[in-house]
């Protein structure tokens, strides 16, 4: 008996060694790929950020300096445009909740004697991931132009100014990314909602609370895992969106986001040090403000 | 995070989702008197995915349509740009659809090896920088697509590399890696460490344990896994269009053609590929739900 607990206290280092030496090489190859490809070029935006022009340097070309200036002049001279991302990236969170709330209510809760149709439903609601979402864009930007069916009944209707236009509002902008990230709402919601447990509804209603009261007190709370994810996934790639502000879509001049102005800076003015300023600073506010908002919701081990 | 995962599961049908049967008692809605709110949630639902569908409609519906070079106005019903996709600017759509098709495979393949290793190391082994590993998979899935893709962009330029196919395909595999990894994860941590003991008392080698064990119960993840991550690049336009240089992509290719029209031979490749997701999706749903009938009736 003494010998074989020997035996085992000398093996187990052996073995644990063994472990985290196998361990160490499934690691290796994901991790080095994402150090070299996700670490290293926000590093390097970090330094391209602080470059200043080459002295006798053609456009687009840089030398390495710290010329923190770079991000004095950017927030002077595209506020309107990050003010604008926030601010388009919350009115579609928040229109993209209250579409998607019932939506995934109806499916998660009331569906649930139909597994088979629940399913389905789920398809649906992911359905729009299967062609281009550039090309449903443009399709709401046809559906939605001044000569389509729905404006001109709407003007008909005197429900629209006659010379009022809908699409290149910041009211398309908006609709254009409430859209086309309905989905990444509704599917944590639906996460969250489909393990409810009804009871408790039950017996809110039992202690004579009215649907309301249900609803507020016992159903938002519970799904509270849900609306944060599902928020997060609706925020962060609002906020960096060019697409839908882009003028060839649903934006005009002046809805353009801080994507716009990082893709033109980047790939059009070849103003790199301008582009990689705003694309920190939209990395840091988006980071802060998750964060105050992941503590504040209370529910910090989302991953 | 979960939204993409979900997704993946239900893109694949495969992954039976742990939440079903892990979650506890759940009740099912009593029995009451039909009110305002029991229709008015129906109701609601049918609007809610006639208006998710519309956009999808109206792409399919144009790719009917007899267009000569912009597809705006409807012109009449025809079959020929079904016919003859790729006969339209010199096949540039077509050249740009290939494009695309080849980057997701590859980055597929790549993201979904490096992912799973990853994912088998975080469940299996205890490792010292476990946190700041986790921080690492997850900042990528938190940081807008716009930055990951200057970023990359940027790094390219400081290092002189050209920006071509390859350029594309490392941009793809580095997001994709984060998503491939929780979706296997889930699926690591629902499997019965038994099995594999017993695969060794068998006196399997460990290869022999995780060829003919581990892996085959781990490959509905891995495939939710790989799908998600070919329809996350082919989907993709924004790190593309920061990493293409003079590559065209499928949404590349929308892009650019959105200022002067886009053909309607582009609505034809987008419907074919949404009605083969559609029919693969709703395939393996249906396969699945007659499998837990047959299951539960045996039971």
């Amino acid at each position: 008996m003494a010998f074989a607990a020997f035996a085992t206290a000398e093996a187990q280092p052996q073995v644990q060694k063994r472990k985290s030496r196998i361990a160490l090489f499934l690691l290796l190859p994901g991790i080095l790929y994402l150090v070299l490809f996700f670490l290293t070029p926000l590093i390097s935006l970090v330094l391209t950020s602080l470059q200043t022009p080459a002295e006798f340097g053609d456009i687009g070309q840089y030398d390495y300096a710290f010329n923190w200036q770079n991000y004095v002049t950017v927030v002077q001279q595209y506020l309107p445009h990050i003010l604008r991302s926030f601010g388009y990236a919350l009115a579609a969170t928040v229109l993209a909740l209250l579409f998607s709330y019932p939506l995934a209510y109806f499916i998660g809760v009331k569906a649930r004697r139909w597994p088979l149709l629940q399913s389905l439903m789920l398809v649906l609601v992911i359905a729009p991931f299967f062609i281009s979402f550039l090309l449903r864009t443009l399709a709401w930007k046809q559906l939605l132009s001044d000569e389509s069916f729905i404006i001109t009944s709407l003007k008909a209707l005197s429900l629209m100014a006659p010379d009022a236009h809908f699409t290149g509002t910041p009211a398309a902008v908006i609709f254009g990314l409430t859209y086309n990230f309905i989905p990444f709402m509704t599917l944590p919601l639906y996460t969250t909602l489909e393990r409810l447990d009804t009871r408790y509804l039950e017996a809110g209603s039992d202690l004579y609370a009215n649907a309301f009261t249900v609803f507020r007190k016992i159903t938002i709370p519970l799904s509270m895992p849900g609306i944060v994810a599902g928020t997060l996934l609706t925020f962060i790639p609002a906020a960096g969106d060019y697409v839908n502000a882009s003028r060839d879509f649903l934006g005009g001049p002046d809805t353009q986001m801080m994507g716009n102005v990082i893709e033109a800076n980047f790939l059009v003015l070849l103003n790199y040090p301008a582009a990689a300023a705003l694309s920190i600073i939209l990395m840091a506010a988006i980071l802060v403000l998750v964060s105050i908002y992941v503590k504040r919701s209370g529910t910090e081990d989302l991953l | 995070m979960s939204g993409e995962v979900q997704a993946a599961a239900v893109l694949g049908g495969f992954a039976e989702s742990e939440t079903q049967e892990g979650g506890g008692p759940r009740g099912l809605p009593r029995r009451r008197r039909v009110g305002l709110g029991d229709w008015l949630l129906p109701v609601y639902t049918v609007l809610a995915f006639v208006f998710l569908l519309i956009p999808i409609v109206y792409t399919f519906v144009f790719s009917f349509n007899d267009s000569i070079k912009s597809n705006i106005s409807w012109r009449g019903f025809t079959l020929d740009k079904w016919l003859n996709v790729c006969n339209v600017e010199g096949g540039a759509v077509c050249q740009a659809f290939t494009n695309s098709i080849v980057i997701g495979l590859v980055a597929t393949v790549i993201a979904t090896t490096l992912g799973t290793l990853i994912a088998i190391a975080l469940v299996r082994y205890r490792f010292r920088a476990r946190s700041a590993i986790s921080l690492l998979l997850f900042l990528p899935m938190a940081t807008p697509e716009v930055v990951l893709g200057a970023g990359l962009a940027a790094q390219f330029l400081a290092v002189g590399v050209p920006k071509d196919m390859t350029t594309i395909i490392l941009a793809h595999t580095m997001f994709c890696i984060s998503f491939v990894v929780v979706t296997v994860k889930a699926r690591v941590a629902s499997l019965d460490p038994a099995l594999e003991e017993a695969g060794r008392d068998l006196y399997g080698s460990p290869s022999q344990v995780f060829w003919r064990i581990t892996f085959p119960l781990l490959t509905p993840g891995i495939l939710a896994a790989a799908l998600l991550s070919f329809s996350l690049s082919f989907d993709d336009f924004i790190i593309t269009n920061f990493n293409s240089g003079s590559v065209s992509t499928f949404p590349k290719y929308i892009y650019i053609s959105a200022s002067r029209g886009i053909p309607a031979e582009a609505n034809v490749i987008a419907s074919a590929v949404f009605l083969f997701a559609l029919v693969l999706v709703i395939g393996t749903q249906v396969s699945r739900a007659a499998r837990a009938k047959r299951l539960a009736k045996l039971g």
